[in-house]
């Protein structure tokens, strides 16, 4: 199955040949690199642009601004922050000038830990994105996700921020794209580039890709479960399906939420779970301090309070300044299998 | 394998040799100022009663604007006075209309005499400056003189002082692959010239081989609002900066509007013809302070394009003192009468404070 990178690449393809994207641009995105995680390799409309975040957003704005179809790239989430009043300024055009000027453009970056990213290169950026009112965000995890989220993220005529898990990447995925080869070598022999001086002369072949669309603001249940309700995304929606998959030895059942839209988000699917389990556990790896769960817990609080039979629960990465390179920090900085396994088991034996 | 490109000599002796020579063999080395070829235009020829009331239209306008702060009509005021010379003329050779054909204005939140003259109702103007729903811009969202006009190509002005430079590139991008003539024009101040963001300009405006289509303004009035230009930049003119980019530039007085219209006829034919950059510095005079903050009083110590170019109009016989006084009086007569109008129509409606957050799809 293809992965999150090669998922990104279909996508792209069907962009670029079928969408009207224009550019596809950012730091070492175009040829001969196609990204450092090989996200846009074999594409036709990449370049490399210089290392300036700031003239990649603006530059982006600007061609939105004429009619163009831009997504940009910035390379690790941990290097946008540099960039927050240009993103300001992207989200505030279509109200600021009372609908004359929309901003339809893609920003693709890659979050979270779980590579031995130490400080700089495993932040997330949900929490501070969802500060920034008129954008659009979301964050898959899983190929099929990523491609049919990026897919709707270009047709949508407002600035949608793609961000997706950095230790994914390369995962290969449980679900088909449709028009994904069976093989998964057929896939890379298609369109992975080859390694060395065989690489300038490559060009990809690329499947024909049926229409498919993943539409942005709704969530997808991916374990279903009585008694309580896990609302998660990104790199810890596997995990906590891992968790709680492992929990129904102990006869526990969880229902596992993978939001992948966090604005929009699934308000519907949220509360009609969590009415029905009595109990919710949010989970995610950005710092817990005005993290974006507790948004989810306030509405959570606010809809369910009645139905609740217990505090919903926030489990989170640590307020932390960064993330440790050496293992044992990483561990206790960010939740892990075993952490979210607990949280869950403590939630589903509190009684009111 | 060389991530390189072929041209680029790949040893360290080549390499300083490549930078210590200049690695644009074809550009003159003072870069300062059109190519000759460009020099000396006469077309197309300045109409001097019509910059002038250009002008006097714009000075009235940013004077009532500023009264309507102190009559209670109006939360704050930010403008241009002291502008309007180089502003006009710049208003004036714009290649106005919508879409990459036609020029991409970024605007800073001096440039109402740009507006004017390209043929704005000033009273969309006074309509903002009351926060009106009728203020076509921003629907009265937005500060006065922080202009969004679609048909027009004038992107919505910002109060921040130097992202449209790191914007710019961007709607010039898409004039270049668009072909024609169209242009993107970028001002802001001497002040937000210290931002990154006008660096990024200089940057991606001119990476070899893929130069942009941009006017590069910088306004200098040589003040951020308390903050003398002379004591905080240590580049002396900002433009020359240009240079090392492989950038033309120059300095023009911005209060004498026949050197402006001189000075920008060739720099934009030069632009709209040869698809590269200019970075032309605006000597200005700030004539009501930063804004309101500061009491937006009328300050005598710096020279007034208008008394200058009415006097200069005088002498060559063009428009009495006379004359122009009339013109002045007969703008602020209207204006007046026209905020009367203004003042009854309706304010925003709070019910509809989340449209346009998003725009809808299709």
């Amino acid at each position: 199955m293809a992965s999150i990178a090669q998922a990104i690449r279909l996508a792209l393809h069907v962009g670029e040949s079928e969408l009207g994207v224009t550019d596809i641009f950012g730091e070492d995105v175009g040829a001969p690199l196609g990204g450092v995680f090989t996200c846009t390799q074999g594409l036709e409309k990449t370049w490399n642009s210089p290392l300036d975040e700031r003239g990649i957003i603006g530059t982006a704005m600007g061609l939105g601004l004429a009619g163009c179809r831009a997504v940009a790239e910035i390379q690790f989430c941990d290097y946008i922050f540099n960039t927050i009043d240009l993103l300001k300024l992207a989200g505030n055009s279509c109200w600021s000038s009372v609908g004359q000027f929309n901003m339809p453009i893609v920003v693709m970056t890659p979050v979270g830990s779980g590579i031995h990213g130490s400080i700089y290169h495993s932040h997330s950026f949900e929490a501070m994105m969802s500060h920034i009112p008129g954008w659009k965000i979301v964050l898959p995890s899983t190929p099929i996700d990523a491609y049919g989220l990026l897919l709707s993220a270009i047709e949508d005529p407002n600035p949608v921020m793609f961000l997706y898990p950095k230790a994914l990447i390369r995962l290969p995925g449980e679900e088909r794209i449709p028009g994904e080869p069976a093989e998964a070598k057929e896939l890379s022999r298609m369109i992975d580039a080859p390694l060395g001086e065989l690489r300038s002369k490559w060009k990809p072949s690329w499947p024909a890709l049926p229409h498919y669309r993943i539409p942005i603001g709704k969530a997808k249940t991916i374990k279903a479960g009585r008694d309580l309700t896990v609302l998660t995304y990104g790199r810890l929606a596997p995990v906590s399906k891992t968790a709680a998959e492992a929990l129904e030895a102990e006869g526990i059942s969880a229902e596992v939420i993978d939001l992948r839209s966090l604005h929009p988000f699934d308000e519907e699917a949220i509360l009609e779970s969590v009415k029905r389990t009595r109990r919710c556990l949010i989970v995610n790896e950005d710092t817990e301090v005005t993290n974006y769960g507790e948004h989810l817990l306030r509405v959570v609080n606010t809809a369910c309070f009645y139905h609740l039979e217990a505090p919903p629960v926030l489990l989170a990465g640590m307020n932390t300044p960064g993330i440790g390179l050496a293992w044992g920090l990483e561990e206790v900085q960010v939740p892990q299998r075993q952490s979210v396994a607990s949280a869950m088991r403590e939630l589903a034996q509190v009684h009111a | 394998m060389s991530n390189r490109g072929p041209s680029t000599p790949s040893s360290i002796k080549g390499r300083l040799r490549a930078l210590e020579g200049g690695r644009r063999e074809n550009e003159t080395p003072d870069l300062r100022g059109v190519p000759s070829t460009y020099r000396g235009l006469a077309e197309p020829a300045m109409d001097k009663r019509l910059v002038h009331r250009m002008m006097a239209k714009s000075r009235v306008l940013e004077e009532r604007l500023v009264q309507m702060t102190r009559s209670g009509d109006g939360y704050f005021w930010i403008g241009g006075p002291g502008e309007e010379a180089f502003n006009v003329c710049l208003g004036l050779l714009v290649k106005k209309g919508q879409g990459p054909e036609f020029d991409y204005l970024h605007l800073h939140y001096r440039s109402s005499a740009i507006l004017v003259a390209m043929g704005m109702d000033v009273a969309d103007a006074l309509r903002q400056m009351a926060s009106k729903a009728t203020d076509p811009f921003s629907g009265g969202r937005n500060f006065v003189n922080h202009y969004a006009i679609k048909e027009w190509n004038v992107v919505p002005g910002a109060s921040t002082i130097e992202t449209q430079y790191a914007i710019a590139p961007g709607t010039a991008l898409a004039q270049l692959r668009h072909g024609g003539d169209g242009i993107t024009i970028v001002n802001g101040g001497d002040a937000g010239a210290a931002e990154g963001d006008f660096s990024t300009c200089l940057n991606w405006v001119s990476r070899p081989g893929r130069e942009l289509p941009v006017l590069i303004l910088v306004m200098n009035n040589d003040w951020g609002i308390s903050t003398a230009g002379h004591e905080t930049h240590g580049e002396q003119p900002i433009a020359r900066r240009a240079e090392p980019y492989g950038i033309r530039w120059d300095t023009v007085d911005g209060n004498d509007p026949v050197a402006s219209w001189k000075k920008l006829i060739e720099v934009l034919a030069y632009i709209r013809k040869e698809r590269k950059p200019f970075c032309l510095e605006v000597a200005v005079s700030r004539l009501h302070g930063h804004s309101s903050s500061s009491g937006g009083a009328r300050v005598t110590d710096e020279t007034d394009c208008m008394v200058e170019f009415e006097a200069r109009l005088a002498q060559e016989g063009v428009l009495s003192a006379a004359e122009s006084k009339k013109i002045r009086e007969g703008y602020a007569k209207a204006l007046a009468e026209t905020l009367l109008k203004i003042r009854e129509e309706p304010d925003p409606d709070p019910s509809m404070v989340h449209d346009h957050t998003f725009q809808e799809e299709g």
